[in-house]
């Protein structure tokens, strides 16, 4: 599953719900269909909800990757 | 007006005695929160033309116009019912059946909610009963209408089934369950069945859905939260399918209506009969 090449990340760390989503789909909306981006979010809420929200518009999850640090970083296709 | 006024019968129909003489307030019938622009119009004008202009939502998704007077009373129900505005109940019967939104409006919801308290409502609206009964139904484990504060609530759920063949061990739905009953091996996720809530999140947020999701209904039996509070319990797996929810819903009643002192709230009933002997005799129903 390793066959993507990250074009663009967004970390998502820094903000709350509901504004983690927004930060991501400003991000997904600057990319060209078929691009990649790599959201860096934490642990709880924001992993538990933002792919799914992602997933709701439509974008294609590529893969969910453990930081090791606390943090995940969403692959996501912008489709 | 000749003869005494029956409060009894006027607060079985709806109308409510106010703390000011001759004053009622009306309960309206709404049916899982829902009322339509045209409904609204006519509760609007009726309390503008017979109240004080002002209505009260309740606490159950209810509706009361306040201010009704005592020789209004046949013409503000008539004026209701040409909008399409039913009264409400009050007394030892079956009350107003409460809904979220479900799954036709809310991005979280595992069932249809709506359709289901209608249904609920057409079979046991009104029905009497040694006390109150309350029914409620909440589209998922999010519980935003509290299921277990009702006699008997309803939540819905999915029975979830894993399709290895679409599966990209994306790890997604790992993170999705709240209640870790997800994790990724080497080639599979594994699900602790014991865990799972049929909160349906996996289903969800899975990004190729590999996730399926049935829907059914898990059903709390003998909450109350007036005087006394107490949250309903479950007694059974999620129930996949709404003849099988009406016949233990019958059942429950029928319990109910046999084991009640007069004047005594169902979960008092159950309690006074033994949870053995309510889940033996739910039981019987649920297998039909
Ligand atoms: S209980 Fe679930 S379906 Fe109902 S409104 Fe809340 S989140 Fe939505
Ligand atoms: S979210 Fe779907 S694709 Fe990803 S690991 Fe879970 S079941 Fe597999
Ligand atoms: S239905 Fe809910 S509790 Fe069960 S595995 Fe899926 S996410 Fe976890």
């Amino acid at each position: 599953m390793a066959d993507y090449a990250v074009d663009q990340t967004v970390d998502i760390t820094d903000v709350v719900c509901p504004v983690t989503f927004v930060k991501a789909k400003v991000a997904l909306e600057e990319l060209d269909a078929g691009q990649i981006l790599s959201i860096r979010m934490n642990d709880g809420e924001p992993v538990q909800n933002v792919p799914r929200s992602v997933k709701e518009e439509g974008h294609k999850i590529l893969k969910l990757l453990d930081n090791g640090d606390g943090t995940w970083s969403l692959i996501v296709r912008k489709e | 007006m000749a003869d005494a006024v029956d409060y009894k019968a006027l607060k079985n129909g709806g109308f409510m005695r106010q703390k000011q003489k001759d004053n009622f307030s009306l309960r309206l019938k709404v049916v899982g929160g829902n009322l339509t622009a045209e409904q609204l119009i006519t509760i609007a004008n009726v309390s503008k033309k017979y109240g004080d202009g002002h209505v009260h939502l309740t606490s159950r998704q209810g509706v009361e116009i306040p201010f009704m007077k005592l020789g209004d009373i046949d013409s503000v129900k008539s004026e209701l019912l040409e909008g399409g505005v039913p009264t409400g109940v009050c007394g030892p019967r079956v009350r107003t059946v409460t809904a979220c939104q479900g799954d036709q409006i809310c991005p979280s919801g595992c069932i249809e909610t709506y359709p289901l308290a209608v249904e609920i409502s057409e079979r046991y609206f009104g029905r009497e009963l040694p006390h109150k009964f309350k029914f409620g139904v909440t589209g998922c484990q999010n519980n935003c209408l509290k299921a277990e504060e009702n006699d008997i609530g309803v939540k819905g759920g999915y029975q979830i089934r894993w399709d290895k063949t679409l599966c990209t061990l994306c790890g997604v739905c790992v993170k999705a369950c709240r209640t870790n009953a997800l994790s990724v091996s080497e080639d599979r996720v594994v699900l602790d069945e014991g865990e799972c809530n049929n909160c349906g999140r996996c289903v969800k947020s899975c990004p190729t859905d590999a996730w399926k999701g049935e829907p059914g209904y898990i059903i709390s039996f003998g909450g109350t939260f007036g005087n006394m509070i107490a949250k309903g319990n479950e007694i059974f797996p999620i129930i996949k399918d709404k003849g099988t929810f009406f016949r233990v819903a019958d059942g429950a009643l029928e319990f109910f209506a046999k084991h009640a002192k007069p004047g005594e709230r169902f979960r008092v009933s159950i309690d006074r009969a033994g949870w053995d002997v309510f889940k033996e005799e739910m039981e019987k129903v649920y297998h039909g």
